[in-house]
């Protein structure tokens, strides 16, 4: 009833970070998110858009694709880059680990992503690059079914 | 991003406004930095009330200047946060370096 999908490419330019948030935010709310649930998924969002403007394109500008879905009650979000990827995904998910130490950058991305969405799957984009898709479920709001009821 | 700063009876009371991610990460570093060089002060208290967001970058900005501040023996406190702050600082035990006062 409520399955909807977006799609959106930009390029991996860090002003395009806030963009990506209030874009997803947006679609979303057709799902009546709370503010909490709503803040969780754009920060989720926010750090898989970060790593691909951070890591993917260490050479030329390239660009982020980054599709929304709304099937039933959960949210699937895909970020993807066709940057130069991760070697070793599961060290990049451990927790403070960062090929960056001098830049200050603290390694809880992905970290982050797991502890605010339900699931987090990171694997080799279809090519090239990488793709990080992420769920969340949007549990019912109350105050809505009890003025329905 | 903005940030206002104004020492108090020997504490520095700093407040960042705005959103704190990746791309507004150099600013607040350099703007905190700069409050940081403000003379009179033993001890930093960030107020988050105004802060609209942050991600993970804005860990690495606070554990930055965390470190910098440490090797002046300032400490720094954490008032106000929104409960999505509250939420990024619990689980990357931030609060651990710098504790939360106040309500």
């Amino acid at each position: 009833m409520k399955n909807n999908f977006m799609e959106v490419a930009f390029a991996a330019k860090s002003i395009n970070e806030g963009f990506a948030r209030v874009c997803v935010a947006s679609f979303c709310l057709a799902l009546n998110p709370s503010v909490d649930e709503l803040t969780d998924i754009k920060t989720a969002v926010s750090e898989a858009v970060t790593n691909c403007v951070v890591h993917a394109y260490p050479k030329h500008e390239g660009t982020i694709k980054l599709r929304c879905e709304l099937v039933g009650d959960q949210v699937k979000i895909e970020v993807s880059d066709e940057g130069i990827g991760i070697r070793d995904i599961e060290k990049a998910r451990e927790p403070f680990f960062t090929t960056k130490p001098s830049e200050e950058r603290s390694g809880m991305g992905f970290a982050v992503m797991e502890s605010f969405m339900d699931s987090v799957k990171v694997e080799k984009n279809e090519g090239r690059g990488l793709k990080v898709t992420m769920v969340k479920r949007i549990l019912p709001n109350l105050a809505m079914v009890g003025a329905n009821a | 991003m903005h940030i206002k700063s104004k020492v108090v009876n020997g504490t520095l009371y700093v407040m960042l406004c705005g959103e704190l991610d990746e791309h507004s990460s150099t600013h607040a570093r350099i703007s905190l930095d700069a409050a940081f060089d403000e003379k009179g002060f033993n001890q930093v208290i960030m107020d988050l009330s105004e802060l609209d967001f942050m991600d993970s970058t804005g860990i690495g900005v606070f554990i930055g200047r965390y470190k910098r501040l440490k090797a002046k023996s300032i400490p720094i406190f954490i008032t106000n946060p929104s409960s999505h702050a509250e939420k990024i600082f619990k689980m990357t035990g931030l609060y651990e370096i710098m504790p939360r006062i106040g309500g």
